[in-house]
């Protein structure tokens, strides 16, 4: 805006990627996606979609988010996704309230594993009503080319070895003290290029 | 339909399967907390329904949040395809989703159900929705939502078993048949809904995923595949499940779940299957039950071309 307020800044129409072409249809195959990667958890799901989203989300994890959020659900971005078109996407395709306090957000969209903060800065819910929870989107590199890892719990049979690459050394010393809090805790899913892995909060994860 | 129309056709005066897109964000969201956190109610914004509440409110918003056009659904209502509440329901969707519909198990990837569950294995993928008139398996023993999330929140079940003991003293076993409490991953006590105890083992380590809706009472929960489900029970009076001295009358099971038929007014009666598909694809096969030439209990017998053919009729 000519005046230069941030406050009128209008989102740059310009460069806005578009969302889906189909809302209905493609909602609902990411979501079946989602919904059998939280149920089948550590299992690669590959998730079809034609979106090209800004950088640097993935178009898996910009298909979760055109699926799951709307004006119901603040979401937090890491300073990864806040940089570039992710928020004005989020704002103009979703109307999600996009907000800087972790434990406010329903969502959070982690571009960065790496520099991610600690999971009990989010919401974990609460004894009556434990789905008052974050979940945390979190964009890997790879979903089979991490350290291999020994994943038990609902939705695997005995248990299963998952790879996911990129996350940062305490993640999963983090996950440990996030699966003691069952049934409270946040829930993960993993999203890389045109996949996910889910990671719902009863899985129990061992090196 | 040619090849070209790759998509559904459906009765466009509605959004594809009914609801709004906002409804099925918010129902979607709840259901993957609740495949996340097993047995436990997530509450849900539940809507109204273009049926009476108690006639599948819940499921069929669980249904419309999940089907896509390449869905393939089966409704059953006691293990009928053919009964009111699943013709009702499986037209319904017909029209508001145009997917394709079923009454073999194995071809569906949806299965909407009323108080069974099918007795054919569901597979991997497959997506079961229960139809659920209470979702607190504690109601009857304290009123007070206020409570009941109480006794959840702090796994404060001794109340359950209280209930269960007193079946004990009273009648010498756990008289209850049906609605009969599970432990789900060793957290949550849960309503498994009206199912006959029999089907209860079912739900253990299923490997479809098990959605529950329930309309009125606004609730949500799942057991997602490969998951511990115990039926409350003591040490000294384990869980049992029903038994019947007689084998189906049609098809000659005698692993399935048996519904008594009265035949007439002499005392004429017959034990069949529930799953009338399962009925159905045994006697194709050329399962014989001992009744299956008498033409009273043939009466009842049906291939499963009948209740499609009754519902393109009706049309």
């Amino acid at each position: 805006m000519s005046d230069g307020n941030p406050m009128l800044t209008a989102p740059d129409m310009e460069g806005l990627k578009p969302g889906f072409s189909e809302p209905v249809f493609e909602a609902q195959v990411a979501f079946r996606t989602v919904l059998n990667a939280m149920s089948y958890a550590g299992r690669v799901h590959a998730l079809e979609t034609k979106l090209d989203p800004p950088a640097p989300l993935d178009p898996a994890m910009a298909a979760l988010a055109l699926t799951l959020f709307d004006f119901d659900t603040p979401v937090w971005l890491d300073a990864a996704a806040a940089d570039g078109g992710t928020p004005d996407f989020l704002r103009f395709h979703c109307g999600a309230p996009l907000v800087a306090a972790l434990g406010e957000a329903r969502f959070a969209v982690v571009a960065d594993p790496s520099k991610m903060p600690p999971f009990d800065r989010f919401a974990i819910g609460e004894d009556r009503y434990p789905d008052r929870s974050a979940t945390l989107l979190i964009q890997v590199p790879s979903l089979t080319g991490g350290p291999a890892m020994a994943w038990r719990g609902p939705g695997i049979d005995g248990a299963t070895t998952v790879a996911i690459a990129g996350l940062p050394a305490d993640f999963w010393a983090q996950w440990a003290d996030n699966h003691a809090l069952y049934p409270l805790g946040v829930d993960v899913v993993f999203a890389a290029g045109r996949a996910l892995v889910g990671l719902p909060r009863g899985i129990q994860v061992e090196g | 339909m040619n090849a070209v129309a790759k998509k559904a056709s459906w009765d466009e005066a509605y959004n594809f399967a009914y609801l709004d897109e906002q409804t099925k964000r918010m129902i979607r969201r709840a259901l993957l907390k609740a495949v996340a956190i097993p047995g436990y109610q997530v509450p849900f914004g539940g809507r109204e329904m273009p049926l009476a509440y108690g006639w599948g409110t819940g499921g069929m918003q669980v249904t419309a949040s999940v089907i896509g056009p390449s869905d393939t659904l089966k409704v059953i209502d006691q293990g009928a395809d053919d009964t009111t509440n699943a013709v009702s329901i499986r037209r319904f969707f017909k029209r508001v989703a145009g997917v394709a519909t079923t009454e073999a198990t194995e071809e569906a990837s949806v299965i909407q159900t009323r108080h069974r569950i099918p007795e054919k294995p569901l597979k991997e993928g497959q997506v079961l929705v229960y139809q659920v008139p209470q979702p607190e398996p504690l109601r009857k023993l304290e009123p007070r939502e206020t409570e009941t999330r109480k006794m959840h929140g702090y796994a404060e079940y001794g109340l359950m078993h209280v209930r269960l003991y007193e079946d004990i003293s009273r009648f010498g076993h756990i008289a209850t048949t049906y609605s009969y409490p599970v432990m789900v991953n060793g957290r949550y006590v849960m309503s498994p809904s009206p199912i006959p105890k029999f089907d209860n083992p079912k739900m253990e380590n299923n490997k479809a995923i098990q959605l529950f809706g329930a309309g009125r009472e606004k609730r949500i929960y799942a057991i997602p595949p490969y998951t511990r489900v115990k039926s409350l029970d003591f040490d000294d009076h384990p869980f049992e499940v029903q038994r019947w001295p007689q084998a189906c009358a049609l098809c000659g099971a005698r692993n399935s779940y048996l519904d008594e038929v009265v035949l007439d007014d002499k005392g004429g009666r017959m034990f069949v299957c529930s799953d009338t598909h399962f009925c159905a694809d045994r006697q194709e096969k050329g399962h014989r039950g001992p009744m299956a030439a008498d033409p009273a209990a043939r009466a009842f017998a049906r291939s499963s071309e009948t209740s499609e053919q009754k519902e393109d009729d009706g049309r």
